[in-house]
């Protein structure tokens, strides 16, 4: 649909459309969304590799493809190595990469092909400082294959492998901080980001493009299959996550960070509003539900400590 | 003019890579391989190799990244052996199924356990469903030479298949042998500059490759990979006619030495080669009508050469560094699969021996002889014989 010139310079979001309807993600889902905003972004001077994740199954069977943009379908945790080699080999024909008129070259893997699998691969990415984009959508479990725990999952949450029972066995673990472990490399551009927050994520997306090296985003993309919420609570879930600090929206930019909360005087909301959302967390006793608030908050106080002195 | 330098085969190897010109390395160091790829960043620090070289963090990302260039459309090379080619066992599968022709030198070595850096072919032989070409270099000339057709083969476009080419280590990656460095024009005409003509990551042309495939797709999709192996059969024929023609040396899929009138076969891989030929002329000396055949295109396997090897010999005794456990040697399944059906055999003595570098001498050898001349006299004898075993220490 051709949108009128009028109306087009109000948009804060590119109305190019690169990902096609038809597509087989659950309804609800996070990832399609920002999926979605990536290819708005960049356009189809992009290059994909996704690794066996539930995008594999979004982008489509063959002889289908729901991105219109080249793709490359790999192994669960070769995310990082991949998109090294992709951008080696362009570097080699002379096509550039990355800055305005450069090819994006850009990994969109989950949390369990990130956090686990895909770790070393990611700590490679960094560390050898590919001219490349890893996005880390993070639906906080291993869904594609039926809601298994991952180091992302957060504490308290019931998963198929975690799953309550008699002696209370859910998660015991609180979330891996991918997004740290990320920093550690000091990459020249790293960010959180969330779909509920496209504004702020496509500028992310725009200075990741910018920014010459390798960038991480970790993306926070709701699951209502995995996390038994309503399906048209997805964006509420994704706003209430940021707006509890469970996950803050910052950026680490050339060694400095910045928080990007959307109202940054607000003081946290109770981490009970994002819980009581999702079934996934209905087992969770009283001191579970103090745990995990402890958690959230000691965390914020970290990042908010890091941006006052490293901002 | 071609220029002839002592060299070890991994040396051979880095110098068949530098004339092939890659524009993506990525490789991770592993015993006895890593000399390939240290000799590579060497020819791109002085600026005689124009690649780039991916120092990867573990050899899954070394094939990982290899996959991920040859998609994004260039020539691609690394180099492994033993865990390493293990490490990267289940993206061999997807570099196949992708059909990119990537090449690897392996420098043949155990796996473990016990930990083992020395020899045998267990490692290569392990990936032999994965739908890769397998080429086993008796020398280093060979390791050379082998590599170069190994991209000719895998690009064509009847093939599009990944390649590896084995050469045994310590034996031949650490040893030095005069080796002949063809020319680099020489090289150009007959390798040419790879354009990849098929698929590739093209943002003017997006695709998606590598999908998933319903039961409705994947068996065909598998079936081209089969294909693709039966038509590198006929490309490697002329591929190693085209090189006979440029450099002088002839290769085959299987090379028979002495098989005339010869009443035991013994049939070998790699460097071991060497040393049967070496038996073969002492028992000729002595009388003993034998021969030898060494294969060199492991897969797709020669199953017609094999054919027409069977029919010169009584006996084919099989040489093999691997082993099925409970089965025998790799060899020893090919040829058993290629003659069930002919209606005269040969009868087929398989000998598991060297591995983990154990040397293979010709007492050894002579052990071997004892059974094969058992099976020809027509007496009882063992199918698989582990050949040189210290039975003192078992």
């Amino acid at each position: 649909m051709e949108i009128p010139e009028n109306i087009k310079r109000k948009l804060s979001i590119p109305a190019d459309e690169h990902f096609y309807a038809g597509h087989t993600a659950c309804q609800g889902c996070g990832a399609a969304l920002g999926l979605r905003y990536v290819l708005k972004t960049y356009g189809r001077k992009t290059i994909f590799t996704i690794p066996a994740c539930c995008s594999t199954i979004i982008a489509g069977p063959w002889p289908y493809s729901t991105l219109d943009a080249p793709l490359f379908h790999t192994a669960f945790e070769t995310t990082g190595a991949v998109l090294g080699g992709i951008e080696a080999a362009l570097k080699a024909r002379g096509i550039k990469v990355k800055g305005e008129d450069g090819v994006m070259v850009v990994g969109w893997a989950g949390d369990g092909g990130t956090a686990d699998i895909g770790l070393q691969a990611l700590s490679g990415f960094l560390e050898r400082g590919h001219d490349a984009l890893y996005i880390m959508y993070d639906n906080e479990a291993y869904m594609n294959t039926g809601i298994q725990r991952s180091s992302s999952t957060p504490y308290g949450a019931w998963t198929t492998n975690t799953p309550g029972g008699k002696k209370h066995f859910l998660e015991k673990r609180h979330k891996k901080k991918v997004i740290d472990i990320v920093i550690a490399h000091n990459p020249p551009y790293a960010a959180t980001a969330s779909v509920a927050y496209p504004e702020d994520f496509i500028r992310k997306l725009k200075k990741a493009q910018k920014t010459p090296g390798p960038s991480f985003i970790q993306l926070f993309a709701p699951c209502p299959t995995g996390w038994r919420s309503p399906t048209d609570k997805s964006i509420e879930l994704a706003r209430l996550a940021v707006q509890t600090a469970y996950f803050p929206l910052f950026e680490y930019e050339n060694g400095k960070y910045k928080i990007n909360m959307p109202s940054p005087k607000k003081e946290p909301k109770p981490i009970e509003e994002f819980l009581k959302l999702q079934g996934r967390f209905k087992y969770m006793t009283k001191e579970d539900v103090e745990n995990l608030q402890n958690w959230v908050l000691r965390e914020w106080e970290k990042l908010k400590k890091l941006a006052e002195v490293f901002g | 003019m071609p220029i002839r330098k002592v060299m070890k085969a991994n040396e051979a190897a880095a110098w068949a890579a530098k004339l092939a010109k890659p524009k993506v390395v990525a490789a991770f160091p592993i015993t006895p391989s890593t000399l390939v790829p240290e000799k590579i960043s060497e020819f791109v620090a002085d600026g005689e190799l124009d690649a780039e070289f991916v120092k990867v963090e573990s050899e899954h990302s070394a094939i990982s990244a290899c996959v991920g260039a040859s998609a994004a459309g260039v020539r691609t090379f690394t180099a492994t052996a033993s865990q390493g080619l293990a490490l990267m066992h289940e993206v061999l599968f997807i570099a196949a199924g992708m059909r990119l022709p990537i090449v690897i030198a392996v420098g043949n070595r155990s796996l473990s356990a016990p930990i083992n850096i020395w020899n045998d072919w267990q490692d290569s032989i392990s990936e032999r469903d994965t739908g890769w070409l397998q080429f086993y270099a008796e020398n280093n000339q060979e390791a050379l030479d082998l590599i170069l057709m190994a991209f000719k083969v895998a690009e064509d476009e009847r093939v599009l298949l990944p390649a590896m080419v084995g050469f045994d280590a310590f034996i031949l990656t650490h040893t030095v042998e005069p080796v002949e460095i063809p020319d680099q024009e020489v090289v150009d005409e007959f390798l040419g500059e790879y354009e990849p003509k098929h698929a590739y990551l093209d943002p003017a042309r997006p695709i998606t490759q590598g999908t998933l495939a319903f039961p409705a797709h994947y068996m065909e999709a598998r079936y081209t990979v089969w294909q693709a192996n039966e038509n590198a059969k006929k490309v490697i024929d002329e591929v190693f006619a085209e090189f006979e023609k440029r450099f002088g040396r002839k290769y085959q899929k299987v090379e028979e030495y002495r098989t005339d009138d010869a009443d035991i076969i013994f049939v070998t891989m790699g460097s071991l080669a060497g040393t049967v030929k070496e038996y073969v002329d002492h028992l000729r000396e002595k009388g003993v009508k034998v021969g030898a055949a060494k294969v060199t295109v492991y897969r797709p396997f020669p199953t017609e050469e094999v054919k027409e090897l069977a029919k010169k010999a009584k006996v084919l005794a099989l040489l093999e560094k691997n082993v099925t456990f409970s089965v025998g040697g790799a060899l020893f399944q090919d040829f058993s699969r290629a003659l069930i059906n002919e209606s005269e055999k040969p009868k087929i003595v398989d000998f598991i021996l060297g591995l983990g570098g154990r040397d293979v001498t010709f007492k050894d050898l002579d052990e071997a002889l004892a059974i094969a001349q058992k099976a020809l006299a027509g007496e009882e004898f063992e199918e698989v014989n582990w050949i040189g075993l210290r039975k003192e220490i078992l």
